[in-house]
């Protein structure tokens, strides 16, 4: 037998397999478009009726009141939530608190970041190794202390400074900083010095700039954290006027929801208030979010 | 050929040599760009502030009796030994959060690792309508606790939806108030929100395993549940390790949930979790001492469950 012949034997050999391959594939196909649409339904449907229930004027938890009723159907729930935690203050402080998170883990990750994948110096592989060792301990071991030192010994409850914080280290952040300035080639880095750039600037003008998507990312995965967050900013606020939306929803939820006419529609509606941010971010951005980064960098 | 005066030869020599000296001990010192450390500065002192010492504290105050006093007052703050850790030790309440959170993970953990794989590799190989999927996949992840918690308890009340789908089906008492039935309900609730995640790391996870492995099992002629279990589930260990361990971490810092969903850890102790024990305790009742030895053992116990899961699953690279 030729070669030749051997060759096409086992191509027909493998064609023919594909071929039985192909029949068992279309139901493949198929299951796998069912456990994939059922999957995406129990996903999505608790938002389309946190949508539902924030605009029934009455609760109705019937079958029938998961399909929006016209003579049913009114705002009311958005402007009753707003009379009782005021949703506006709420936003901004929400707001506040995740920009100047956003803000020190950028600063501090870049720089550490940097440092920690381009220069060499004393003590690197010990700051690499506490960066690993910081996302092992849970925050929650931490409460007591934190709430004793930043609202007793400094004094910083109803701040958002005090707020702030606790977050302002994000070791993810760094990790994934490090990972991206890693990925630059050093040459480029080696030219900017070679025509007299100090290492500020060629992290500013050289580094920065190539890392872009980096940043993006660290904005969208630090971005749900402090929004969403709940334990620490429900310790150190007392406040109204202070508290993060997350916080405010949740007191309402847990004192003034018994009294309230519609108790469930009000609280749906401030719902889809403090869900909208974080839910329009990332389908908007949601190329960026990257499953590979969140790999790297993922906060325990 | 070039003549070199003594003098003039020496005395560059010694400025270099000097120079080349004290460059060369600056970098024994602090290594080549001392820069770096400027740099990492501000990461290394809040690491210290935010994190060194108050974990440092709270093994401290768990040993000690430390209670809230005025701010600047100078109080004794005696040693106790392990008078914290008995306290822990006899109270009913405390062992029966650690076992709710072993009831959380008996049914979070599993549950995640098989849907949020078998979704993964659905979508891994799903062509049409990808983006759309993967976006609803992710979207109870990126929401608030507390938004969706909201929905839970709308859908899952005693007259609510769930229970007039299920009809004379319904539990009674209802879902979050019914003893057996508040901390998987919880469970359920956290494995739902949190799977958007896992199944992103788990796609990650099958774009690395080697196309050749597939085309060699097909030609092996091994069928889709086969080739699921002799090439995907071991393709993608890595990724069921870090699955593994962060739901074990979400299990130990469960506090929200039960604190929304079920009024404060109710009905009767059923689902209060080691967390809002360490709230109620140290905040609420005023104890901070005996809440700081709660999160020692919470913490151990994880590293010990931590330091299981690595040996089951095996960590080596493939």
């Amino acid at each position: 037998m030729s070669r030749t012949e051997i060759r096409t034997q086992a191509q027909a050999e493998k064609s023919s397999a594909r071929a039985e391959r192909r029949h068992p594939g279309r139901i493949g196909s198929i299951l796998r478009y069912v456990v994939l649409g059922i999957g995406a339904l129990v996903f999505l449907f608790p938002f389309y009726y946190m949508v539902i229930g924030s605009l029934q004027l009455a609760p109705d938890t019937t079958l029938a009141g998961a399909f929006p009723h016209p003579a049913n159907i009114t705002l009311a729930n958005y402007a009753e939530i707003n009379e009782r935690i005021g949703l506006a203050q709420g936003l901004a402080n929400s707001g506040i608190l995740t920009m100047g998170v956003i803000l020190c883990t950028l600063v501090f990750g870049v720089l550490a970041g940097y440092a920690l994948s381009v220069l060499h110096w004393r003590g690197r592989g010990v700051t690499f190794a506490i960066l690993l060792l910081v996302q092992i301990v849970p925050f929650q071991l931490l409460i007591v202390p934190l709430y004793v030192m930043i609202a007793r010994d400094f004094g910083l409850s109803d701040s958002y400074f005090g707020m702030i914080l606790p977050f302002a280290i994000n070791s993810a952040a760094v990790l994934i900083f490090r990972q991206y300035f890693m990925q630059v080639p050093r040459a480029l880095f080696d030219a900017a010095r070679i025509d007299g750039a100090n290492e500020i600037r060629v992290l500013w003008n050289i580094a920065l700039p190539l890392v872009r998507p980096a940043v993006l990312t660290v904005i969208l995965l630090t971005f749900i954290g402090p929004w969403n967050e709940f334990l620490w900013p429900f310790l150190i606020t007392k406040e109204a006027t202070m508290q993060p939306l997350a916080v405010s929803l949740a007191n309402y939820l847990t004192t003034v929801a018994a009294s309230a006419a519609n108790p469930f529609g009000a609280v749906l509606a401030g719902a889809v208030i403090l869900a909208i941010p974080p839910v329009v971010l990332f389908i908007v951005f949601q190329r960026h979010f990257n499953s590979s980064d969140i790999g790297s960098g993922v906060k325990g | 050929m070039v003549t070199i005066t003594p003098e003039t030869g020496t005395k560059a020599d010694g400025a270099d040599a000097q120079h080349a000296r004290s460059a060369r001990r600056r970098r024994r010192l602090l290594g080549e760009n001392p820069l770096g450390l400027l740099l990492a500065a501000p990461y290394l002192i809040f690491v210290g502030v935010i994190f060194a010492y108050p974990l440092v504290f709270a093994v401290w105050m768990s040993f000690h009796d430390y209670f809230f006093s005025a701010p600047g007052a100078d109080v004794e703050r005696e040693f106790v030994g392990f008078d914290n850790f008995i306290a822990v030790a006899t109270d009913p309440a405390v062992w029966r959060s650690f076992l709710n959170v072993g009831v959380f993970l008996i049914i979070n953990v599993p549950l995640t690792v098989v849907l949020s794989l078998l979704l993964a590799a659905a979508l891994n190989r799903a062509l049409h309508a990808k983006i759309f999927l993967r976006v609803s996949f992710y979207v109870p992840y990126v929401t608030a606790s507390v938004a969706l918690v909201a929905v839970w308890l709308f859908l899952f009340s005693g007259p609510g939806l769930v229970n007039q789908i299920l009809g004379p089906l319904a539990p009674d008492p209802s879902w979050l108030i019914n003893p057996w039935l508040a901390m998987p309900t919880i469970a359920l609730f956290v494995t739902w929100k949190g799977m958007g995640l896992f199944i992103l790391l788990y796609l990650a996870a099958l774009q690395a395993v080697p196309k050749e492995l597939y085309e060699s099992a097909a030609t092996d002629g091994a069928g889709a549940v086969r080739t699921f279990f002799a090439v995907t589930v071991p393709g993608v260990r890595s990724a069921t390790l870090l699955v593994l361990l962060l739901a074990t971490i979400t299990g130990a810092n469960l506090f929200t949930e039960p604190y929304l969903l079920t009024n404060g850890g109710g009905p009767n102790g059923a689902s209060t979790s080691p967390v809002l024990l360490m709230y109620q305790k140290g905040l609420e009742q005023g104890d901070p001492d005996v809440a700081a030895a709660i999160g020692v053992i919470l913490v151990i116990l994880v590293l010990v469950i931590a330091l299981i899961e690595r040996r089951a699953v095996g960590d080596e690279e493939s």
